[in-house]
């Protein structure tokens, strides 16, 4: 998308951030893929329900169900991480504490995504 | 909102609402998915004790916070994202769509926990 702010405020320095689209756009789309992928999700866990080990193996190592799993994880986690960081921002007044925060939660869910392909993946290939 | 001046209003209680479904969401809900998926690459002894732990009184309670926080997040995000395209800001509309969220949630909670839980 274009830069949307005009270059005159830009210079002034208006607005209380000088990076808040990014942040606010990110958290949007991950919104929008989520509203299109929980249902999928919930509606396979439905299908899941009192079905044991083998069903549930089954149904990870399907490339199709696989890529969808990521992709609704890696969406999960990172709006996840947006949506905490603006908590963290307003209610940690204690400057030290939330930076300690605010790399906790991305470590957090940059590891997250790391283990949750690993995962599927293993199961995918029958590793 | 909090003040001794505050009296409750639908509005902000929905928004903090969301805020707390949405850290319960990120903190333990993201997270268990995460776990589940671990679980079953595992193996069969994993994954049946995960879903022992889920089975068990405070594994349900904990479940059903979960899937009320899902529920009333994913419905109350789609007021937050039609508020985003400039629609329905008015305070009436606002007010509907709100008890709307609230009500398709519960339902959708209760439904859901028939099944699952």
């Amino acid at each position: 998308m274009s830069e949307m702010r005009n270059p005159l405020q830009r210079a002034k320095g208006l607005g209380s951030s000088k990076s808040g689209l990014p942040h606010w756009r990110a958290q949007r789309i991950t919104a929008v893929t989520l509203l299109l992928l929980i249902p999928w999700l919930i509606w396979s866990l439905l299908q899941l329900t009192g079905a044991g080990y083998p069903q549930a193996a089954a149904f990870i190592a399907d490339p199709i169900n696989a890529t969808l799993l990521i992709l609704v994880l890696l969406c999960m986690l990172y709006h996840a991480m947006l949506g905490l960081q603006v908590v963290i921002e307003d209610y940690v007044h204690h400057h030290g504490l939330s930076l300690l925060l605010l790399f906790a939660i991305r470590i957090a869910a940059a590891a997250g995504m790391i283990a949750g392909v690993v995962h599927i993946l293993k199961l995918v290939l029958g590793a | 909102m909090i003040g001794p001046y505050y009296r409750p209003q639908l509005t902000s209680m929905l928004s903090i609402t969301h805020r707390a479904t949405g850290v319960l969401l990120g903190l333990v809900g993201a997270p268990l998915l995460l776990l589940w998926i671990i679980a079953v690459s595992r193996g069969p002894e994993n994954l049946n004790s995960l879903y022992a732990l889920l089975a068990s009184w405070p594994g349900k309670l904990l479940s059903l916070a979960l899937l009320f926080s899902l529920c009333f997040h994913f419905c109350n995000g789609i007021r937050h994202l039609i508020w985003d395209t400039g629609r329905m800001l008015q305070i009436d509309a606002a007010y509907r769509a709100g008890y709307v969220v609230l009500a398709t949630a519960l339902i959708s909670t209760l439904v859901l926990a028939g099944v699952l839980l």
